[in-house]
């Protein structure tokens, strides 16, 4: 009798602590959404009265005064493009030798720790490199420079995805293109990276998304430019630097307009995030 | 039935493929060992055995495949109309253009139909788009694959069916016109009735080639080669016309396997 | 057969003849075609030597920028709270300090929040809904982390100042550890930091863990329900240890991320060169000193004890993440799994 009663206390507890655990990651699966809604909401709220074609036409203001972000938005654009033009082929050449040539030698498994030190370096770090190498050197703030810095953040991100993308391609398509007597570099560049296509895409879109929120590594390289500029040896105007700028600010409308810059940068993002979401489910190929 | 109509030519045809003492590594591990092999000219040989026994491995050093990783190797002699391919002055692409491989699993590249087996072609010959279609009509035909695929060319290779790409893959093979044609295990991933046409293909095919297939299914040697060599732990154990193997083996170790004794 | 009637006709009408192409391939062609797989390699390769060049060049252009204040300050600079632009006299401890506690409170309340979330997507959440919330966690992610500093700064940082009193009256009264929650109710400070950087890092860690979680195969799931073990049981001793590696890969995946973070910090963590015992107060880290001292910094053992700053952080970064892979290692050798 006391046997089978001290059965039903371990048991009962047991049930009890699974009963509070789960309740417990409900809670914490709740409290996460939470977070997301209330900052959603928040950053529509405080944006999305100052969306218009004023934003998008009208240059940045002198403190005070009213205006739009249409420098602003442009020289982020440009500075995105040129930074993932420049980034990802040197990243997706990388990203071929470490899965087509990496099986042997040195070089590959030095160069993929070294890609995962890079991945995780602060962003900042990156500012104050391309600070001190071009900055300097040209003694002036430049888009050329927050270009230089954007392309160091997406080449370490196109070499990860490249590489595990290729990595997926089974052997046996590499092995019925070399079984033709293709060459090697017909083998990689006709056979397998188109085969990877759907997935290196991807991984440039998730590349472009995370360079356009980037704040910090702009901060030292293109700085801000208050008026309109498509000079790429000038300091370029950009919407993370003009949103710090203008919240830290104490004028309202500078404040406004940076509520409303948020707000454009978070579309964009969520926007790349979910076609790049989208583009892979439907191209990726079934090997 | 291939019939015993072929015994008595068998020491007049050419042999297309001599292999003399071959020995094959990956890594430490002996695959093959000590292998002496004749597979003659415009006939199908079929490679059969147990699981690991070597025959896979076998195939592929005809045409080299090993080559791709790093830590495989082959010793020995493999004479391909006289010319040792394993010598280190053998130009790979030029072997693999001559010696065609389809594999176990079909392997489409993520290319249109057309551009599948213009892959191949392109390689090592310039045609016009005339040529170039005619070429592709002619391999989708050889592979029984052209009405079919006649009016979706465009279409990408991984829209087909298991058995249509295999075809399409045994097309792409034949396009460049090889002298050899390896088949390593073509239908064993597909159906019933998509093997009985890849069988059917093979007959038809040995008119204009040599063709080496492994496969795992007794019946399928038994009904599709001429001759067969029966490999058991990387040895050859036993080579001949295939009837004679299937009826009457020489080896007892044949006889258990053939028999279902074991494997 | 008819399939093979087929083959008839096509040859008749059409046959290229079946003499082999492989007897005319000239030679040149076989080499140029060598020539230009030596060559793509070599290309391919130079690229992946690039990657290295870029650390190594990083390391440089930081060790060269510090040089001024390495010689100026020595190993002094790394224990001195002192940061005076005036006199010129400067130390990393705050920053430093402001880093190392921020990102530990965002791992103290990251990790178990993110474990829940994981928990809850793999096992108590229904299929239908797996999807939807697995995707608005990784948008989550995707927010920039500027907006979790404005948010911080305009929404949550005066909502908080709300709940600071009651802190300091209950955790506050605690001997000894009341010593952190001391302090005016400014809303912003150290905590503050801390907390918005666990809002940032949990969908990181969150969406590792749920990755990990996924591959763990159901029959070892299904062995231990089979025992009679509860679902928490279940995740416990069977899924956790199981995917350990990944699960400490995603929380170094999340730590290297709280300490490089700038924009999500600086906005609220008060910039105050003082350092304090209390979270409640305002403090710094290294990547809010360099965001908002850099570009005005005059002279240049300023601007070269603000790189030293940075030199630091990438140093902590890079032994945080060689510690980490060190780890995994050593976890992937005693599970004898391939590394």
């Amino acid at each position: 009798m006391s046997a089978s009663a001290g059965f039903m206390n371990l048991y009962s507890r047991r049930l009890w602590i699974n009963r509070f655990n789960l309740a417990v990651s409900l809670l914490t699966m709740l409290i996460g959404l939470f977070w997301l809604g209330w900052i959603l909401w928040t950053l529509f709220e405080a944006g999305f009265s100052a969306l218009g074609p004023a934003l998008f036409f009208t240059m940045t203001p002198p403190p005070g005064a009213s205006g739009g972000l249409s420098n602003a938005i442009a020289g982020s654009l440009i500075m995105a493009a040129m930074g993932t033009l420049i980034g990802t082929p040197i990243g997706m050449m990388a990203g071929i030798y470490l899965a087509e040539f990496g099986s042997r030698g040195w070089l590959a498994p030095v160069t993929r720790f070294i890609n995962d030190i890079l991945l995780s370096a602060p962003s900042i770090v990156v500012g104050l490199f391309v600070y001190e190498v071009y900055v300097i050197q040209t003694r002036h703030f430049s888009a050329w420079a927050g270009t230089m810095a954007l392309a160091l953040i997406v080449i370490p991100v196109v070499i990860r995805t490249t590489e595990n993308m290729l990595r997926l391609v089974p052997d046996s398509l590499r092995e019925a293109a070399a079984a033709l007597g293709a060459p090697q570099w017909k083998v990689i560049t006709l056979v397998t990276v188109r085969a990877a296509k759907a997935g290196i895409v991807t991984g440039v879109l998730l590349a472009v998304a995370r360079i356009s929120g980037e704040t910090a590594p702009l901060l030292f390289t293109a700085l801000n430019n208050q008026f309109w500029s498509l000079d790429m040896n000038q300091p370029m105007a950009n919407l993370p630097v003009v949103i710090f700028q203008f919240a830290m600010s104490p004028y309202e409308n500078w404040q406004h307009l940076a509520w409303a810059g948020a707000l454009i940068i978070t579309l964009g993002v969520l926007v790349l995030n979910i076609l790049a979401r989208v583009f892979f489910r439907n191209k990726s190929p079934t090997y | 039935m291939n019939a015993a109509v072929l015994q008595p030519l068998q020491e007049t045809l050419a042999q297309k493929i001599q292999v003399k003492n071959l020995n094959f590594y990956y890594g430490g591990f002996h695959a093959l060992k000590d292998i002496n092999l004749q597979i003659p000219e415009k006939r199908v040989t079929a490679f059969i055995g147990p699981s690991g026994c070597g025959k896979s491995t076998l195939l592929r050093t005809f045409n080299r495949m090993y080559a791709l990783y790093p830590k495989q190797e082959a010793r020995g002699e493999i004479l391909i109309d006289g010319d040792d391919i394993l010598s280190p002055r053998q130009d790979l692409n030029r072997l693999r253009a001559k010696v065609g491989m389809v594999f176990q699993k079909p392997t489409p590249f993520p290319m249109s139909i057309h551009d599948n087996i213009a892959f191949g072609v392109r390689l090592y010959e310039s045609l016009s788009m005339r040529e170039m279609e005619e070429r592709v009509e002619w391999a989708l035909r050889k592979a029984a694959l052209w009405e079919e695929v006649k009016d979706k060319l465009k279409q990408s290779g991984t829209s087909l069916s298991g058995g249509q790409q295999q075809r399409l893959c045994i097309a792409r093979g034949i396009a460049v016109k090889p002298e050899v044609l390896l088949l390593d295990e073509p239908a064993s991933a597909l159906d019933p009735i998509s093997t009985g046409r890849i069988e059917e293909l093979v007959h038809e095919l040995k008119n204009d080639y040599t063709i080496v297939i492994v496969t795992h299914n007794m019946q399928q040697a038994a009904r599709v080669s001429d001759y067969t060599a029966y490999m058991y732990l990387g040895e050859m154990v036993e080579f001949g016309v295939t009837d004679e193997v299937f009826i009457k083996p020489r080896k007892k170790e044949t006889e258990d396997y053939i028999t279902g004794r074991f494997g | 057969m008819s399939s093979v009637a087929d083959t008839m006709d096509g040859l008749s009408r059409s046959d290229p003849g079946i003499s082999p192409v492989s007897k005319t391939i000239p030679d040149a062609n076989l080499r140029s075609q060598h020539r230009l797989d030596f060559l793509f390699r070599l290309a391919t390769r130079s690229f992946a030597f690039l990657v290295l060049l870029l650390l190594a060049g990083i390391i440089v252009s930081l060790v060269a920028g510090s040089l001024p204040a390495l010689r100026a300050f020595g190993p002094g600079f790394l224990t001195s709270a002192q940061w005076n632009p005036v006199t010129e006299q400067f130390g990393a401890l705050v920053p430093i300090a402001g880093t190392l506690v921020t990102s530990f409170i965002a791992l103290l309340i990251g990790i178990p929040v993110s474990f829940g979330i994981a928990l809850f997507l793999t096992e108590l959440s229904p299929i239908w809904m797996r999807r939807p919330l697995g995707t608005a966690i990784e948008l989550l992610a995707a927010i920039p982390s500027i907006i979790y500093g404005m948010w911080g700064l305009f929404v949550f940082a005066p909502a908080f100042a709300q709940l600071q009193p009651w802190l300091t009256a209950t955790l506050g009264a605690i001997p000894l550890a009341g010593m952190l929650f001391q302090g005016p109710p400014m809303g912003i400070g150290v905590l503050t930091a801390g907390i918005i950087l666990a809002i940032m890092v949990i969908p990181f860690i969150a969406a590792v863990m749920r990755d990990v979680f996924e591959v763990v195969p159901s029959v070892l799931k299904e062995s231990a329900y089979a025992l009679g073990s509860t679902t928490w049981e279940v995740v416990w001793n069977v899924v956790l240890p199981y995917t350990k590696v990944g699960v400490v890969g995603g929380i170094m995946l999340g730590l290297g991320r709280a300490l490089g973070e700038t924009m999500a910090v600086t906005f609220v963590i008060g910039n105050a060169h003082k350092l304090n015992v209390s979270l409640m107060m305002p403090g710094n880290s290294i990547a809010s000193a360099l965001a908002n001292e850099f570009t005005e910094a005059v002279g240049d053992l300023y601007s070269s004890a603000l790189i030293e700053l940075g030199l630091i952080l990438f140093l902590i970064t890079f032994v945080v993440l060689a510690l980490s892979k060190m780890l995994l290692l050593r976890l992937g050798k005693m599970e004898g799994q391939k590394t």
